[in-house]
């Protein structure tokens, strides 16, 4: 195991002692425990700059079940490095966040932070693993870490309905990429990234080869919430802000992004990656900013912010990967696609991230988020509105920030898909940029009621819960730091460039690069009075025309019937799955354990009758027989009469006792055999089912007051019947076939020479074969949990009396 | 509760129950040689309980054997995965056995085995199942 390995699991395995900690240190907040883990695992991770920026990367293997090809491969390039440095620079951020946030008296914390830490170890394992199995195990892990935090407040319906939600979607995503996954290693015959990229030739010569993209780019969009698949993100708003910064905005989300970008090389040159992956994206983009604007909740403004950017950086790796079409470095106009997603991808972790942390802080401080409630707030919160409006100005794609920088680069981008001779873009080229610039003016809409409803217009402390006041320091410390690094990226842009994203690009690209090349990335301010600043323009001056007559033109939306939104197809087609479901499953599963067992033993008859009639199985041989006494005849006469007899049983207290006389005779069979030991068992076991019967009268008296005869049913008897007959079949032809030598030799030579013991029986339990005894009593023990938790919880709610 | 008198199940199971309980000892531990061991000894603990359940009732019994069968059965699982990990500290595979004699005063040779630990496990499993499910649907009322 080396170091990137520990570095992974490192949050699993401090999650481990968090609820510890959170027991004995109850005056402590929980966080500060887990504070120094992400800011230790970001100082590592920079240790790996000097290594990428070079154009290596570490590899290192751990073998976990190498006869399937699966190993535990930690792999650290340039794009990992991006990623695994985002997920825990935000997680140090968002944790520091959550600290004052979340009040220590009130809240579940060490539930908070063990999810928070399962999130972020699978986060880790997913953009570092190699090999895809492992991926994929880290991808469903985010999954369900992201579904437990956003039910972390479980009482409330929507955190339910949200979590139910994401988690559906995205897991269903999952398998579709499992699904790819395997798909890619019946072409391979491997999993891991780094081979398959080197046999994208054979991969793209395929017939597989369409089938596989589709589904990991399945997989990548339910993940990243691109079109029709982000219904899900706006329901998981219900998690706490801190989450939703980290988890919704900055790190999962983006878990697509990643894999898009990891399998650029591999299907990147295929026209149908092209055309998926940057129209979906476009179109996310456009659906997602058209619809931000409609929103009253600042969460939900966010949400669906957040969706549309994702939308963008999804069409700008498709763009990107036109690239791999022009097989030169040197002014390939198209690798800017590239540069602008790893950059903005940056960027919308800091800005968005400081977003949703000043509408936490809002929510805090207020106690609503509705935008139609809030209003006036800039003198009562100042910090609050200057990191708001510097993160709603860096997403509308103003100067001086970072995001006016990778939006013009987007822009560029985009003009250069038009002129693109490849998939007859010649024709519909055009469409690219003039809706990633409709989008850019809802961006830009969006943007400007994020932050003048809340902090300007009329301010209305009637509406609010609390009276506003501005957040504690530790609330602000986080967001501060985010909004630094807007600025900062704005300003000196080609600090990122070199050591961050040209490394990323070199794994994205890798077949543009030969030996020893690197992307020269150089971002620049001003480009002159280009198409973009041009667009740029268009996009401030109708977005500002749109943001003041947003009153008036708020209706259309209105248009829209809500019957068919996609919500309302997800809600149809979830309650359809559950009535039919429950309709089906009801037509056998009526309650009645007569039932159960009647399907139970019909089934055993045909499958045992249809193997020994298929296999021939049936013999019956009278060589090596014992003789027949007596005292067999006298014990077989009484077991058959006992068991008569329960059929005839007028109460079931007389049928009880019966059938513990048939038992008590059995037993008696193998005291005749000389099985002392199986002889005692069967004696004490009946004392104690006999008894558990009786115990139940005792305490259950009214539940068993229909002891009415059953009438007669000829499916029941015909059952009854074959099972005998068959049990009687089996075991003769089971005495008469000698397949092979009886192991009781071995444990007659080996009992006492061995195990030391003389009752074979028990050395056969307790040594010989102790795990079948281990699992066992496993079993037993499980089951008595299971019939305590039946009893005593009653979950069905059905009490008796 | 019932009401009816059987005193002469009450008296009798005062003396009864002590045999039960030592006989059932005396067949644990006699496993390794003669017909018993864990499994059977087990139940049999459970069968005397069972009867002063039967004998007493329910708020009786706890009182007079106060035990959380549950985690009775906790300790027996790790009685018994304990005793089959040991052996992996000597470097031998899981659930190796130990055996050796011993030379005590009063009791004279008596053989030590690991595997008599393993079936404390089962032993107490055994208890702790068969009392947690006739105690729990015993109480549901």
């Amino acid at each position: 195991m080396s170091a990137p390995h520990l570095a992974i699991v490192a949050p699993l395995v401090l999650s481990v002692f968090i609820p510890v900690f959170y027991r004995i240190f109850r005056h402590i907040h929980t966080g500060w425990f887990v504070l120094p883990l992400p800011i230790l695992l970001f100082v590592y991770f920079l240790t790996f700059l000097p290594e990428t920026m070079r154009g290596e990367s570490f590899i290192e293997s751990m073998n976990w079940i190498p006869s399937l090809g699966i190993n535990f491969t930690a792999k650290v390039d340039g794009l990992g490095l991006l990623f695994a440095l985002l997920i825990t620079g935000i997680g140090a951020l968002v944790v520091l966040y959550s600290i004052y946030y979340l009040a220590k008296t009130k809240e579940k914390l060490n539930n908070f932070y063990v999810y928070l830490l399962l999130f972020m170890s699978a986060m880790l394992g997913v953009v570092l693993s190699d090999n895809l199995i492992v991926m994929y195990a880290f991808w469903e892990l985010t999954s369900f870490s992201s579904f437990l935090l956003i039910g972390y407040w479980y009482e409330r319906d929507k955190s339910r309905y949200g979590a139910q939600k994401s988690m559906l979607i995205t897991v269903f995503g999952g398998l579709a990429m499992l699904g790819g996954i395997i798909l890619l290693y019946i072409m391979t015959g491997t999993f891991s990234v780094t081979k398959l990229i080197s046999q994208a030739n054979t991969i793209f010569n395929h017939a597989l080869f369409v089938p596989a993209l589709l589904c990991i780019l399945l997989g990548a969009f339910t993940k990243s919430a691109q079109f029709p698949f982000y219904i899900w993100l706006p329901d998981a708003m219900e998690a706490p802000t801190p989450v939703s910064a980290y988890l919704h905005s900055a790190t999962m989300v983006k878990a697509g992004i990643y894999l898009v970008a990891r399998f650029t090389p591999v299907f990147g040159d295929h026209f149908l990656w092209f055309w998926l992956v940057t129209s979906i994206g476009i179109l996310t983009l456009i659906w997602g900013s058209i619809f931000a604007v409609k929103q009253t909740d600042l969460k939900a403004i966010l949400a669906f912010s957040t969706v549309s950017q994702l939308g963008l950086i999804m069409s700008l790796l498709g763009a990107g990967a036109a690239a791999l079409h022009y097989e030169f470095l040197d002014e390939n106009i198209y690798t800017v696609a590239v540069t602008a997603a790893i950059f903005h991808l940056i960027n919308h972790a800091t800005f968005k991230g400081s977003l949703f942390m000043a509408a936490g802080i809002i929510d805090h401080e207020t106690g609503t988020r509705d935008i139609r409630k809030l209003g006036g707030l800039m003198h009562y919160m100042p910090i609050t509105f200057t990191i708001s409006i510097i993160g709603a100005f860096s997403m509308a794609g103003l100067p001086p920030f970072n995001g006016f920088l990778s939006k013009e680069m987007f822009f560029t981008a985009m003009v250069h898909v038009t002129e693109m001779d490849l998939f007859n873009l010649e024709t519909w080229g055009f469409v690219f940029p003039v809706l990633a610039w409709i989008a850019s003016v809802f961006t830009f809409v969006y943007s400007m009621i994020l932050v003048f409803k809340t902090f300007t217009g009329k301010y209305q402390p009637e509406k609010l819960d609390k009276k506003p006041h501005e957040a504690p320091m530790g609330l602000l410390i986080s967001p501060v730091i985010l909004v630094s690094l807007v600025i900062i990226f704005g300003f000196f842009p080609n600090l990122l460039s070199d050591i961050l994203i040209s490394p990323a690009m070199a794994s994205i690209l890798p077949s543009l690069l030969g030996a020893g090349d690197e992307f020269m990335v150089h971002i620049s301010f001003w480009h002159g009075l280009n198409i973009e600043l041009f667009m740029t323009l268009g996009v401030v001056c109708l977005g500002i025309i749109l943001y003041m007559t947003h009153s008036k033109w708020k209706k259309i939306y209105k248009a829209i019937p809500e019957k068919l939104s996609l919500n309302q197809f997800y809600d149809f087609l979830i309650e359809g799955l559950e009535s039919v479901s429950s309709k089906v499953t009801k037509t056998y599963m009526n309650g009645s354990i007569r039932s159960y067992l009647v399907y139970i033993f019909a089934f055993f008859i045909v499958i045992l009758v249809t193997t020994l009639i298929g296999k021939n199985a049936f013999m019956f041989d009278t060589n090596n027989v014992s003789t027949i006494g007596i005292y067999e005849v006298v014990l077989a006469i009484l077991v058959v009469l006992g068991s008569i007899c329960i059929l005839f049983a007028k109460s079931r207290m007389t049928s009880i006792i019966l059938l513990g006389a048939v038992g008590y005779t059995v037993s008696l069979f193998y005291i005749l055999f000389r099985a002392p030991d199986l002889a005692l068992t069967q004696l004490v076991i009946e004392t104690i089912s006999v008894a558990l019967f009786l115990v139940c009268f005792y305490h259950l008296p009214k539940l068993r007051k229909f002891e009415t005869r059953m009438r007669f049913r000829l499916t029941n008897a015909l059952i009854s019947v074959g099972v005998g007959t068959l049990v009687t079949l089996i075991a003769l032809s089971a005495h008469s076939s000698k397949l092979f030598e009886s192991i009781s030799k071995y444990y007659v030579e080996n009992t006492y020479t061995e195990a030391a013991g003389k009752n074979m029986v028990n050395v056969i339990l307790v040594d010989f074969r102790g795990f079948d005894t281990l699992f066992e009593i496993t079993v037993l023990a499980i089951a008595s949990l299971g019939i305590f938790g039946m009893i005593k919880l009653r979950l069905n709610g059905r009490k008796e009396g | 509760m019932r009401k009816t008198n059987n005193i002469i199940l009450e008296t009798a199971v005062k003396v009864l129950l002590f045999f039960i309980a030592l006989y059932s000892v005396y067949i644990f531990t006699a496993g390794h040689y003669y017909p018993g061991g864990g499994f059977i000894g087990g139940l049999m603990t459970a069968g005397a309980i069972v009867l002063l359940l039967i004998t007493y009732d329910i708020k009786t019994v706890t009182k007079i054997l106060p035990v959380n069968y549950r985690i009775l059965t906790a300790i027996g699982l790790l009685f018994a995965i304990g005793t089959s990990a040991g052996s992996l500290i000597y470097d031998l595979p899981f659930l190796t056995h130990a055996f050796g004699d011993v030379h005590l005063p009063l009791l004279g040779e008596l053989s030590i085995h690991t595997a008599t630990l393993f079936d404390l496990g089962v032993y107490f499993v055994v208890v702790g199942v068969t009392m947690t499910i006739i105690q729990t649907i015993g109480e549901d009322e």
